[in-house]
Formats: structure tokens, sequence, C-alpha cells
């Protein structure tokens, strides 16, 4: 079952936390929500629960609009970042908990606890108590609890942040699985972590400020960020104000070849370049600056440069022989791994 | 070694010798022997001494034997089970409108609760005498209305009167520790549950009530406790008929001068509100509340 936000305005007091969102998650897809923190990814899960109420714009589920209908008549599966599970119920009771709800018959019951547990690897702790367990299989019962109803959508809010990193990666792949066991359920999946995002979605939706910034496949949001603030949030980059030319663009003295199609000669622009497409010595687009600081981490090295003032990230695999801090260097990137963005579009560097 | 000096104080020899933990514990325990135990042990002592002189335990004899004793505990028992009983229903069910149900004011009424349970409780039966009372607004609305002599509303002598005046006096002490457990409940449990398919009163049933049971359990027998002692309300509300526990040791110390008599229903009162007390920890242990 798909997720469709038409327009969905939310505000708190009005003060206006999500902005006229536009977005659709296909029937089996899993669209993660990436943004910094406030930025209203918790309130877009919350309108499509029914927990808060647009202040404009609709919800749809499927071809159903759902803005009006109680969370209890939505059939939402939900799982949220302190697990919420109901202390004074066993594990199975917990998972039986929406069953119950909905009047199926008990063998049934039975049987698709069984079976949830089961999928998350919780079958032989069904008659434990919540308290009993450790945060990582509290939150694999949640995920039971939210699957056993069947529900055609899951909304996942930061589940795995108050996990430890080891155990973090191995829930993402856990989840991945659970996807794929179940096709058909569309996934809306919030973080504000962009190894998850990268990880496990199908498409990212990125988020600033209440408004959506960005959305497309993990590739796309890196290869071509459609704007200065979605380069930055996904992945690291190099944004640069440059001034476009007729083949090309200048940053202050530096001449550079790149694609300048669609920008209008004499134009400012950002320049964006990942920092492990830039590589050290001569090559086709060359800056040159002084090492302002040096980073070793294990594998790379990462160089900061000052280019006629601006700040260059360059991770380059590990030297041999690395360039002392205050020297002079030259830097280079090909020519198809720099993307031209628009001047002006978000503030962040 | 910083570790070392801290885990022995003692050895570090800044301190005067210790005094033992004991010795603080004199002064209350001095106080509460003085102030409590002393008196009741008063009242123990006199219940075994009848007028006739001597010890024995002819008064104990006399008292149970007595109807007007046997017609006290009951009617002391019941009310105060139906009480409690009323309150944790009325006092369930505000805590849950205001601390769930969203409306202007909730605070300031939860802040109202607190002041409540600081009046005396001859206060709410005069306000209650005053509304449903022979010559309270009621009675007099009624009798200005179809010019009768006298108002349909004389429950307020009966023991429904003092039923009515005890449930509306003690649901506060009930409400506190509920709205005080509501506020620490989890809202993303409510919102699970929703999501899940329940109802509210699915939600309450089970996923708010089996929070609350402790709550519930410390406000009830706490009730239960003042409710069996209550003196002020019966007092006030008039009900000649309504005799309870306390009522009968008023009766029998400043009425009759029967002083062997008090004592001994004092000390059953005693013996009641205690064994209730040790009851409720046995079982809200068991419960491991
Ligand atoms: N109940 C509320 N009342 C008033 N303001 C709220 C309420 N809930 C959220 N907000 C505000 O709405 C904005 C967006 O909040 P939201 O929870 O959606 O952010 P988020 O993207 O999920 O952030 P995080 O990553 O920290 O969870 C925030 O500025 C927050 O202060
Ligand atoms: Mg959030």
């Amino acid at each position: 079952m798909g997720i469709r936000f038409d327009a969905v305005t939310v505000a708190y007091d009005g003060n206006v936390v999500l902005d006229a969102l536009d977005l659709t998650v296909a029937p089996g897809e899993v669209m993660a929500l990436l943004g910094p923190s406030g930025s209203g990814k918790t309130t877009a899960l919350r309108a499509v629960a029914g927990f808060v109420r647009p202040a404009s714009g609709r919800v749809f589920l499927g071809d159903r609009d759902v803005t009006d209908l109680p969370p209890h008549r939505r059939g939402i599966g939900m799982v949220v970042q302190q697990y919420a599970l109901f202390p004074h119920l066993r594990v199975e009771d917990n998972v039986a908990f929406g069953l119950k709800a909905r009047k199926v018959p008990k063998a049934e019951i039975r049987t698709r606890v069984a079976e949830a547990l089961e999928m998350t690897g919780m079958g032989a702790y069904a008659r434990r108590h919540p308290r009993e367990l450790s945060g990582g299989q509290q939150q694999r019962v949640a995920i039971a609890r939210a699957l056993a109803i069947r529900p055609g959508v899951l909304l996942l809010d930061e589940p795995l942040s108050a996990l430890d990193a080891q155990l973090r990666s191995g829930m993402l792949a856990e989840l991945a699985r659970l996807h794929r066991e179940l096709p058909d359920v569309s996934i809306l999946y919030v973080t504000h972590d962009q190894m998850e995002a990268l990880t496990l979605a199908d498409r990212i939706a990125v988020m600033d400020k209440a408004r959506l910034q960005a959305c497309g496949t993990p590739r796309e949001l890196y290869r071509a960020p459609a704007n200065a603030f979605t380069a930055s949030f996904v992945g690291n980059a190099n944004l640069l104000p440059v001034t476009v030319g007729a083949s090309g663009a200048a940053l202050g003295t530096a001449e550079l070849k790149i694609d300048t199609s669609g920008a209008a000669p004499g134009a400012s622009a950002t320049l964006c370049v990942r920092p492990h497409l830039v590589g050290l010595g001569d090559g086709p687009n060359r800056l040159t600056g002084t090492v302002t600081e040096i980073q070793w981490r294990g594998a790379t090295h990462r160089l900061y440069v000052d280019v006629d003032g601006h700040r260059v990230m360059a991770d380059l695999p590990e030297l041999r022989t690395p360039p002392a801090h205050g020297e002079s260097v030259t830097l280079h990137f090909a020519s198809e791994d720099a993307v031209l963005l628009p001047a002006g579009v978000g503030d962040h560097g | 070694m910083a570790s070392a000096t801290l885990s022995t104080p003692a050895k570090a020899g800044i301190r005067a010798p210790a005094v033992p933990a004991w010795v603080w514990a004199l002064p209350p325990v001095a106080l509460l022997a003085l102030v409590f135990l002393y008196p009741l042990a008063l009242v123990v002592q006199q219940s075994f001494q009848p007028d006739t002189g001597g010890t024995s335990i002819r008064p104990y004899a006399d008292v149970f034997a007595s109807e007007a004793f046997r017609e006290a505990l009951w009617t002391t028992v019941w009310l105060a089970l139906a009480s409690t009983a009323g309150c944790l229903v009325l006092g369930f069910v505000l805590a849950l409108v205001i601390a769930f149900v969203p409306f202007p004011g909730a605070r300031a009424v939860s802040r109202f609760v607190d002041v409540f349970l600081s009046f005396p409780s001859f206060l709410i039966t005069l306000a209650l005498l005053f509304i449903y009372g022979t010559v309270g607004m009621a009675n007099g609305l009624w009798t200005d209305v179809t010019g009768a002599a006298e108002g349909p509303f004389r429950f307020l002598t009966t023991p429904w009167g003092v039923l009515l005046a005890e449930i509306t006096y003690f649901t506060p002490f009930v409400m506190r520790p509920l709205l005080a457990a509501f506020s620490q409940l989890d809202t993303a449990q409510l919102e699970a549950a929703s999501s899940l398919g329940a109802r509210a009163p699915r939600i309450v049933r089970q996923v708010i009530l089996p929070e609350a049971l402790p709550a519930l359990a410390s406000g009830g027998s706490l009730v239960l406790v003042l409710c069996l002692n209550e003196f002020g309300i019966v007092l006030f509300t008039g009900a000649k008929d309504v005799t309870t526990l306390p009522m009968l040791v008023y009766g029998k110390a400043i009425l009759e001068s029967d002083y062997p008599g008090a004592c001994v229903v004092a000390v059953v009162n005693v013996l009641i509100s205690v064994g209730l007390y040790g009851l409720y920890r046995v079982v809200s242990r068991r419960a491991g509340a």
C-alpha cells in the first residue's frame, strides 16, 4: 500500500513545522526521511499515523483519504525509538495486542504471534516480560508487534538510535531482510543518520526547516544533488562559489572546465565536488592552495586546503609522505565528477 | 589511591570517633514513644481495667456482647468499603479525564485537587448540608416551587448521606497518586496501542489500568483506613442512627463515661486499621508494586 502526502502542512500554535509536503511512497518502497533535528520528520510520520492533524492538505494510504480517520482505523504498523512496549504484558501478549483489538480468532492469533516472533528471531523469548530483554531484543519485539497486524504501511521513527553502533548495523541488515520477506509493505523510515538512509532506502527524502529539500534514489542524491543542503547532508561535499564562464567556470583565478549547460555565462553558481573524488597533484581541473590541516583516518588522509580563501577537502588514499602543514599543494578533479548547483539554494556550507 | 581513601573514611582520622548509627535513631524513637506509643499503651491498659477494679477481659466481653457495638462495627466496615469503592471508581474516571482529555484548565483542576486535600473534612459535610440539608438550597427550591411544607431531600442524615460525604471528601486522595502515575505514563505506549487498532476503552483497560494499579492500591488503602477512622463527617451530617466505631468511642467516653468500654472499641478500631494496612502491604508486595 502506498503513502501520499498532498500539500500537507502542520502547524503548532501558528508555527509551521511541516510546510506543504508533497511526497509519494510507492507500494513496497522503502522511503527514508532524512534531515537534521527539528526538520519535521517525526511530524510528517505522525501525520500518516493520525496523531497530528494537518492544518491543510490530505494524506492518502493507497487510494483512501485517511486525513480524517482516527489512528485506530488506519491499519498502520508503527515503531518508535523508545520501543513503547507494554511493560506488564509478556512478549507474546504484546505481539497479540493488535490482533485482539482487531478481534482476530484465538487460534489464528496464536499462529500469527508465533509467525511474527519467528520472523524477528524472538521466538525463544515469547514468555518473557519486556524488562527482561535487552534494548535490541525489545526493538525486535516492537517490530514483531507492528508486523503482526499485517499492515500495508510500516512507519519507523529512528528505530535504531537507542542501540549501540554494532547492534545498529546488525539490525539494519535485519530490517533489509524483513523487507525482502514482506515486499508489499511500504516503509517510511525516519532517521537523521545518512548511513541508515543510504543502506536501507530505495529513495531518500531530504528535509530541512519544515520543507522537503530533495527526493531521489541515494545514487541520484549523491551524484547529482539538487541543492547545496542536500549535497552537504547526503555525504560530504566541497561547495565552492564559482562564476560561470563561456566554456567552464572560474573559482577566483582558477579556470575549471566543467559542464555548465543550463547556467547563463556570468552567473554565480555553486560547484559541488565530493572529497574522495579530489586527487593530489596535477590534473585536468587544477586548484592550488596551502594545507591548513591533515588528518590521518587509517585507510585515508583527509587534507584541508585553503584555495583563495575557500576550504577544499580531499580524501586521499593513505599517503606515504603526506604534505606538511602550510605547504603549497595542487589538487585536481575530473570534469565529470563536478556538479554545478544554482547559487543561493540553501546557505549551508 | 583516591578510591582507597574514599572507601575507608574512618582511617582518614579527620573526623571524631564515629557515633554508632543507633544513637541517631534515639531522638525520633523517643518522640514517637512519648506522643504515640505511650498513649496507645494507656488505652490498651485501660481497656483491661473494668470500673469494678482489677484486671480482666470483662470490658471486652461486655462490649462484644452488646448489640450497639456489633451494629457499629458492621456500619463502619461497610461504609468504609463502599466509600473506598466509590472513591476508586470516581477518582479513576476523574483522573483519566483530567490527564488524558485535553481541555482548557485541566492543569488548574489538577492543582485544585491538591488544595482540596488540605480542606478539613467537616467543610465538605457543611457544604453538603447547605445544599441537601433539611433547610438547604435544594429543599428550599423545592418548597418555593411546589409550595409544599417540606422538601424531598432527607438522605443526608441516613448512611447514604455519610457515604456521599465520604466519597466527595476522599476522592481527591485517590486522584492524587493516580495523576502522578498518569503523568509518568509513556504516551508512546498509548499511541502504539491506538495504531494497533485499540479504541479508548481497550486502551484504558489494558494499558492505563495495569499501570495505575499500584497508585489505585495505595490511594485506596489510604482512603479505607481514613474512612474507618472518620469522625467529623459522621458527626456533621447529624445522622443520628449512623453509629460508627469512632462515634461509639466518643459516645462511650464522653456521654456515658464508660472509659474501659471506649478503650475496647478504640483498640478494635486500631486493630482493624493496622490489620487492613498490613494486608495491603502484603498484597501490594505480591503484586510487585
Ligand atoms: N507537540 C508539539 N508542540 C509544539 N511544537 C512541536 C510539537 N512537536 C514538535 N514540535 C516542533 O516541531 C518541529 C519539528 O519537530 P519534529 O519532531 O517533527 O522534528 P524531527 O525532524 O523529528 O527532529 P528529531 O530528529 O530531533 O526527532 C520542532 O521544531 C519541534 O519543536
Ligand atoms: Mg523525530
